[in-house]
């Protein structure tokens, strides 16, 4: 078919076409086509003549409104940071109860707190700070380290078993793996700790547990078991636990060791952004405790 | 089906396919202590399997079929079980990660299982495994047609349709073990993308050989849209794949760009897989199907060319726009909004040819399903690329950029276009292919058509919901100019809209299970019939000089 025909229906012609059956019609393209190109090329290059736009060989245009993003984006942080200053500053200079005590601080505290503390931390600590198995719980008032602000924050600036230079080092030895203890006396002195915090076990294991107790462990743990904030040893008589205080979960502490890794933040946040989550926790923890 | 090859023609198949046994072979051998020894394993099970169905064939008579009075279907039959059979896995496994992100335990704590390893074998299943085997086959059967002239030869398009469905599996099994170049739509290491060079220069050659034989004088819009898509694909996946092999031992390497060079030539890459892959060709499909479907002509030949170079031309520059935000430099991403938004006139001059050409037609968009799956597909298509020129502008991406939106973009073009296209396109040809008198089952067309589309709504709106809260969250300032969200409330706050996608994708799966079904039923259990002239013949003939061969 190679005479143009009229389709009946539009009474536009045809191409003179036909491709197995199919054919097409020679409409002009409409008017509103045309129109919207125009429109939005001359948006185009209303946005070359503002922005950076063309490359030249070593740059490019630079747009009337000398916008460029990185200014931008520089001045932006520069301007949001000295708008936080104003309250940041005093946060960081303050202790915890003045800053609690001061209601225009603690809005900052309670605006901030929650998301810095969801955003790094919850991963690991848990969304309500309550830990689990392997991280401890951080509002239970039972402390590693030491729960005073001053010691905290260090915890968050060099972290523990961390890559950092100052970091704390908190390593319990792998009694059994290493060959220290046989299985049996870790069985035994499982049962000397668990009676520690109350848990009821035959008199004469626990006596048995008991020496080998302070013959290998007290001088981490203490004589008496409550642990020294000095060693990151944590207090075995309180009854909270951080990999769990069960035959099991204890028998494994005892037989491979345990070394939990706690990042350090001092690259990863400001200092005030520490204080922010140091405060916040403590508050939650005033606020459990109540 | 072997049969139909010559005796000549079954002997270099079963060389080609011999010479892919020795490449497994090789690969298995030499990657022995690494994943690439595995992937040969692949390769050689299943150049293998190709050469004993063909060795089983080699003494059976010659075909009697007269080939200049004939098309030659069967890789179109092929292709099309093989786009559904892919299409039902794919979609089957984007399901599962849809359902991973509402429910992170169903990973089951398996390395292959995992969210990173099963999400790009559901973006390569469907865009290459489900788009990729429909796209070749609808060309074989458009490229033959509207050339009114048989393929040149019966290797080839057997060695294309075979060859790319290797590809399709090393891409997809080596996901699992591990095996990546971390570049989204471009996953596949450095042997599979070779392999697909080779693949798709046949392709090409295949095309151009096709054309070159036509008695058409003219050559019909939607073999233009064919072409650029493989001709574009071609160019975009070697130089995006450039790359250092560490070891020929092994299936690690390492790209040839680094820093924001990589990133721009990633997405470079990446945007124009979206325009050639995911458009282009597709459109290529839309331009035969639909006139053939509604036996309407074509709205404006004009607005053909328009759109075709529009389209072809803007895409080209638009990649930058992926980039917004970031260490590119800032006139590259102004250049990249720019040519985005002036590329929506051509597209929606598409989208509007083909729902002007339905002028005269609409009582058929009415009561067939099929039409309606190209009528739906075209709307679906000039939405994605209205939101997509939208997204384009640099402080509406500031808040698309990273969220749901983007996925409801994308799935908006993929499941409402892409898959709605190709599913109508799929029940047009199913009865001309194997010379059925209708689909097994209206009905099911029917079915098919409302689950497809009321999957996709549900996807894209649950997606909109959840990209423009994420989006809107991660912005909220407190009174004290810090952020009022943490990641994590934005994860709860998406949870309802994530079980709201994996429902609706189960809808549009359960759709693609349909379909896959009636094509079979179709083929096995409906009447033959010698449908009107099929084959090539003179312009001037208007009697087939013989009958339909089978
Ligand atoms: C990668 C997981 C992880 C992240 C993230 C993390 N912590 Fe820890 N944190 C730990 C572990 C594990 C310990 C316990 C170390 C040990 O057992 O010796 C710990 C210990 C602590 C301690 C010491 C507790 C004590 O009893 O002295 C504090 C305080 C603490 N974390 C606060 C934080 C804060 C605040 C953040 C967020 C800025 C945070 N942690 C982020 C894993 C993490
Ligand atoms: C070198 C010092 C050291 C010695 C010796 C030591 N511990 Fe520890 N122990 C630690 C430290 C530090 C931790 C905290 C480890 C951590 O959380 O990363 C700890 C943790 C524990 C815990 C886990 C507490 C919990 O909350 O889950 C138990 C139980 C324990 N030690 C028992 C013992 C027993 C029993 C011995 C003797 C057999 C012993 N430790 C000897 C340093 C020591
Ligand atoms: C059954 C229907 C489908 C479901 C349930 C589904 C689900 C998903 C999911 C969950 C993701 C990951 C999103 C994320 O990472 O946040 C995804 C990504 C993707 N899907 Fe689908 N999908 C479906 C159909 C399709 C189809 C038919 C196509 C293409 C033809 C497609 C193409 C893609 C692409 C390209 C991406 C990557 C998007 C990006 O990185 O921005 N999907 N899909
Ligand atoms: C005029 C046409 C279009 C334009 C201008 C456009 C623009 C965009 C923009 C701006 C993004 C978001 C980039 C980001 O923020 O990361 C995007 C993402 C995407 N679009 Fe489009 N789009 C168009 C059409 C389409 C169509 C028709 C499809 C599918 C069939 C599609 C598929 C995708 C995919 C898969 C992505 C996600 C890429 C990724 O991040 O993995 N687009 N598009």
């Amino acid at each position: 078919m190679s005479v143009k025909d009229r389709d009946p229906l539009t009474g536009h012609q045809t191409t003179g076409h036909e491709w197995n059956g199919i054919t097409e019609l020679n409409t002009r393209v409409p008017r509103v086509v045309w129109f919207f190109i125009l429109v939005t090329h001359l948006w185009a290059l209303a946005v070359w003549v503002l922005l950076p736009a063309w490359p030249l060989v070593t740059t490019s245009t630079k747009g009337i409104l000398g916008l460029d993003q990185r200014e931008e984006v520089a001045k932006k942080v520069v301007a949001a940071n000295s708008d936080r200053a104003v309250w940041g500053e005093r946060i960081k200079s303050l202790s915890a109860d003045e800053i609690l005590g001061d209601p225009e601080l603690f809005a900052r505290i309670s605006d901030t707190g929650p998301q810095l503390f969801g955003d790094n931390c919850a991963g690991c600590h848990g969304a309500q700070a309550t830990g689990g198995p392997g991280f401890p719980n951080l509002i239970d008032g039972a402390w590693l380290w030491g729960g005073d602000t001053d010691t905290v924050m260090e915890t968050l600036r060099v972290g523990i078993n961390a890559p950092h230079p100052d970091t704390r080092w908190a390593q319990m030895p792998a009694f059994g793996r290493d060959g220290l203890l046989p299985r049996n006396d870790i069985r035994m002195v499982v049962d000397y700790v668990q009676s520690l915090s109350g848990v009821k076990s035959p008199a004469d294991t626990i006596a048995a547990g008991a020496e080998i107790f302070a013959t290998n462990c007290t001088s981490c743990h203490g004589n008496d078991g409550t642990g020294n904030p000095d060693a990151g040893a944590p207090d075995l008589s309180d009854g909270f636990w951080i990999y769990g205080g069960d035959d099991e979960a204890m028998f494994r502490t005892i037989w491979g060791g345990r070394q939990g890794w706690m990042p350090a933040w001092e690259d990863r946040l400001t200092e005030t952004e520490r204080k922010i989550i140091t405060v916040y926790l403590q508050h939650v923890r005033q606020d459990t405790v109540k | 089906m072997m049969s139909n090859l010559t005796g000549a023609e079954r002997t270099s198949a079963m060389l080609i396919s011999g010479m892919g046994v020795v490449i497994g072979l090789t690969m298995a051998i030499v990657g022995r202590n690494d994943v690439m020894g595995a992937q040969g394993w692949i390769v050689l099970a299943f150049s293998a399997v190709v050469f004993f169905m063909v060795a089983n064939a080699l003494y059976h008579p010659e075909p009697t079929e007269d080939r200049t009075t004939s098309y030659y279907d069967d890789p179109t039959k092929v292709g099309i079980v093989l786009a559904l059979v892919w299409a039902v896995v794919a979609m089957g496994i984007g399901v599962w990660v849809a359902a991973q992100l509402a429910w992170p335990g169903l990973r089951f704590d398996a390395a292959w299982s995992s969210f990173g390893r099963i999400r790009p074998v559901h973006t390569s299943g469907v865009i290459f495994g489900f788009g990729g085997n429909a796209l070749i086959a609808t060309s074989y059967h458009i490229m033959q047609r509207t050339s009114r002239a048989r393929m040149p030869d019966q290797v080839t398009p057997w060695f294309v349709l075979l060859g790319f469905n290797l590809f399709c599996i090393i891409a997809a099994s080596g996901y699992l073990m591990g095996v990546t170049q971390s570049k989204e739509y471009a996953e596949p290491e450095w042997y599979a993308d070779i392999w697909l060079v080779v693949v798709w220069v046949a392709y090409f050659v295949l095309y151009i050989r096709t054309l070159a034989r036509r008695n058409e004088p003219h050559i019909y819009v939607a073999n233009w849209y064919y072409l650029a898509f493989i001709l574009v694909v071609a160019v975009l996946h070697i130089v995006n794949n450039l790359a250092i092999p560490a070891s020929l031992a092994g299936a690690k390497s390492y790209s040839a760009f680094s820093g924001v060079q990589d990133a721009m030539t990633q997405w470079w890459y990446g945007h124009n897989a979206v325009a050639f892959f995911l458009t282009s060709g597709f459109l290529g499909m839309l331009y035969y199907f639909l006139p053939k479907r509604a036996d309407r002509p074509i709205y404006s030949y004009r607005l053909s060319i328009l759109s075709f170079w529009g389209i072809t031309f803007f895409y080209i520059w638009a990649g930058s726009h992926h980039l917004h935000y970031t260490a590119l430099p800032h006139w590259v991403q102004t250049l990249g909004m720019t040519f985005s938004v002036m590329l929506l006139i051509p597209s929606w001059a598409s989208a509007g040819n083909a729902l002007m050409t339905l002028n005269g037609a609409w009582h058929k968009v009415r009561d067939d399903a099929t039409l309606r799956f190209m009528m739906v597909a075209a709307v679906f298509y000039g939405l994605s690329t209205f939101e997509g020129s939208f997204m384009a502008i640099r402080p509406v991406n500031a808040l698309s950029h990273y969220t749901d939106w983007t996925i409801g973009h994308v799935h908006a073009g993929a499941m409402g276009w892409v898959a709605l296209i190709t599913f109508g396109s799929i029940y047009a040809l199913t009865p001309v292919l194997w010379h059925r008198e209708r689909m097994y089952s209206a009905k099911a067309v029917e079915w098919h058509f409302w689950l497809a589309l009321a999957g996709t709504v549900i996807y894209v709106f649950a997606m909109w919901n959840s990209g423009i809260t994420q989006g809107l969250m991660w912005r909220t300032y407190t009174q004290s100019g810090t952020l009022r969200f943490s990641f994590t409330d934005t994860l709860i706050a998406m949870h309802p809209y994530y079980v709201a996608r994996a429902l609706g994708g189960l809808l549009f799966v359960t759709g693609a299970c349909i379909g896959f079904w009636n094509v079979i039923m179709t083929i096995r259990h409906v009447s033959k019939q010698n449908r009107e002239l099929d084959h090539p013949t003179s312009p001037k003939a208007t009697e087939p000089v013989l009958p339909v061969a089978e």
